[in-house]
């Protein structure tokens, strides 16, 4: 099949509209703005909707209606877009509305800068909006694991009416690699039949709401809802191990920072060190059945993240306190070199 | 195998599409390869830097902390790189923009007057191709035709004139390194 070489958020816009994307709305921010350049460009042409809103508030509730109208939705932003997009987020949950958000990670907290960054781990797994709502999150490491979890995420969106985040970062966004456009069998989904299409016979209009003023209403949707998730952590939880068959020793990665680390193992296991890496695909739900495979043997684990330490969190919670867990971090846009985590790595292992 | 390059210059110069030339034309031959810009709030005029990796190999990192090859097309960033070479590396120097030499002994240096060339052949704008032609006439990473190939493919239909001046380009910058 022919490969492509292709820049990350044209890669991931190309795989949008191949994957039924009807819709895009969206307001350009640094470093993700190819993605809505490359839609603006080419929806028209296919068949599809691109609206630049007036502002990320906007698009997010533009996402919210054609969502509603049961369209295959995205929209995609970098972390301070994101953040005005929480309250829509929250309400695309409570309405249980299938869609896709792209979240091109940039340093934060504030305006921060445009430089590659993973510190909006907290706000994507945890829900940066309010209420008990969670959304499924894949963090692809390659332009064209992108690609691939570009055509996963709207059918998981579809599957479990639910939104679904893609983070990604500013080097991943930016960088090209070859890509392949799969052919992929289409999936069986449930028939939308929630969408507000108009009533065609029915007796019964469908409505699409958040809102329950009956706390006894509102407490039984919760738990439709938390059965949901559920069902989500125990089927889709996705990750890749390497090097990891006689391995003493892990560090744990996602994104970008799983490149670098994987480079650092390999440095690493050259000098004899029995390390792997453990790749988390999905971050929710989190890949905790890929710990408890290598615990029995794991003497520690150390989590590297473009962060001051958050994905670190998920790591303990599944170590469980059985092995002693590690952080090593870079922020605000600076990138750790695979030399760094090296070292970081041989500190583990004289620690412990 | 796999190869390490660090390019740079001012903003305006082709310093991205240099890299992104050879990295398609390396996916051609059917390499692993990537390919990451500085993506700073650059301008023409500023410094900007792309790095490229070609392997056999699936490439753990993209990013490259000390390179075997840099293409340094000014002088800052011949000072910038230079120092992060590998030991036993090459450096391309643009030597039109550059008037001095590095201290290191332990790295080889290629001196090409990479804009004067362009400027012969009616063009500044195709130094970067001279430059490209160093790289490719040194080290053999991609064959030339299908560097030809990836010229072509990154040519827009309006610039389509431009094939003919950038084969030039890149083939006086072969036959510098063939001498």
């Amino acid at each position: 099949m022919e490969k492509i070489l292709m820049k990350g958020n044209e890669a991931l816009a190309e795989a949008a509209i191949r994957a039924g994307c009807q819709c895009f709305f969206g307001y350009p921010i640094t470093p993700q703005s190819e993605l809505p350049a490359y839609l603006a460009r080419e929806m028209p042409k296919r068949g599809g909707v691109f609206l630049q809103a007036e502002s990320e508030v906007a698009a997010i509730n533009i996402v919210y209606g054609a969502a509603g109208a049961g369209a295959r939705v995205m929209t995609s932003s970098s972390s301070p877009g994101i953040s005005l997009k929480q309250e829509g987020i929250s309400y695309l949950c409570g309405a249980e509305l299938p869609c896709v958000i792209v979240n091109i990670m940039r340093g934060g907290p504030g305006l921060g800068d445009i430089q590659p960054a993973q510190s909006d781990y907290f706000q994507a797994t945890r829900g940066g909006g309010h209420g008990d709502y969670r959304t499924i999150v894949l963090a692809p490491a390659s332009v064209q694991e992108l690609v691939d979890l570009v055509y996963d995420a709207f059918d998981l969106a579809d599957m479990y009416r639910n939104p679904v985040l893609i983070l990604g970062d500013g080097i991943l966004g930016q960088m090209m690699e070859p890509v392949v456009f799969k052919e992929r069998p289409a999936r069986e989904l449930p028939p939308k039949t929630w969408a507000t299409t108009g009533k065609m016979g029915r007796q019964k209009p469908n409505v699409i709401n958040s809102l329950y003023l009956d706390p006894v209403q509102l407490e039984e949707h919760n738990r439709k809802l938390q059965r949901k998730y559920q069902e989500i952590e125990e089927k889709e939880a996705r990750w890749e191990i390497l090097n990891g068959d006689d391995a003493e020793y892990f560090v744990v990665a996602y994104g970008i920072c799983a490149r670098i680390a994987h480079a650092a193992v390999e440095m690493a296991r050259q000098e004899g060190i029995k390390v792997g890496l453990i790749r988390p695909i999905t971050l929710w739900p989190y890949p905790k059945k890929a710990f408890e495979e290598v615990l029995s043997r794991a003497k520690a684990f150390l989590t590297v993240e473009l962060s001051c330490g958050q994905m670190v969190e998920d790591v303990k919670l599944s170590v469980d306190g059985r092995a002693p867990v590690y952080f090593y971090g870079r922020t605000g846009g600076m990138v750790p070199t695979a030399e760094e985590i090296f070292r970081e790595i041989t500190k583990m292992r004289g620690h412990s | 195998m796999k190869m390490e390059v660090i390019m740079a210059g001012f903003g305006g110069q082709g310093i991205m599409l240099m890299g992104e030339i050879l990295a398609h034309s390396a996916m051609l031959e059917g390499r692993e390869v990537s390919w990451i810009p500085s993506y700073g709030p650059e301008m023409r005029g500023g410094t900007a830097n792309c790095m490229v990796v070609i392997s056999d190999k699936r490439i753990p990192s993209p990013i490259i902390s000390s390179p075997d090859i840099l293409v340094a097309m000014n002088k800052p960033s011949m000072d910038k790189f230079t120092p992060t070479v590998k030991s036993g590396g090459i450096v391309i120097l643009n030597r039109a923009l550059i008037d001095e030499k590095p201290a290191r002994q332990d790295i080889e240096i290629i001196e090409v007057d990479a804009s004067g060339i362009a400027d012969e052949l009616g063009n500044m704008k195709v130094a970067n191709m001279v430059a490209l032609g160093v790289l490719v006439g040194r080290t053999g990473i991609v064959k030339p035709e299908t560097v030809l190939k990836s010229i072509d493919y990154f040519l827009p239909e309006h610039r389509k004139n431009m094939i003919e001046i950038n084969e030039k380009a890149l083939m006086r910058g072969i036959a510098e390194v063939k001498k």
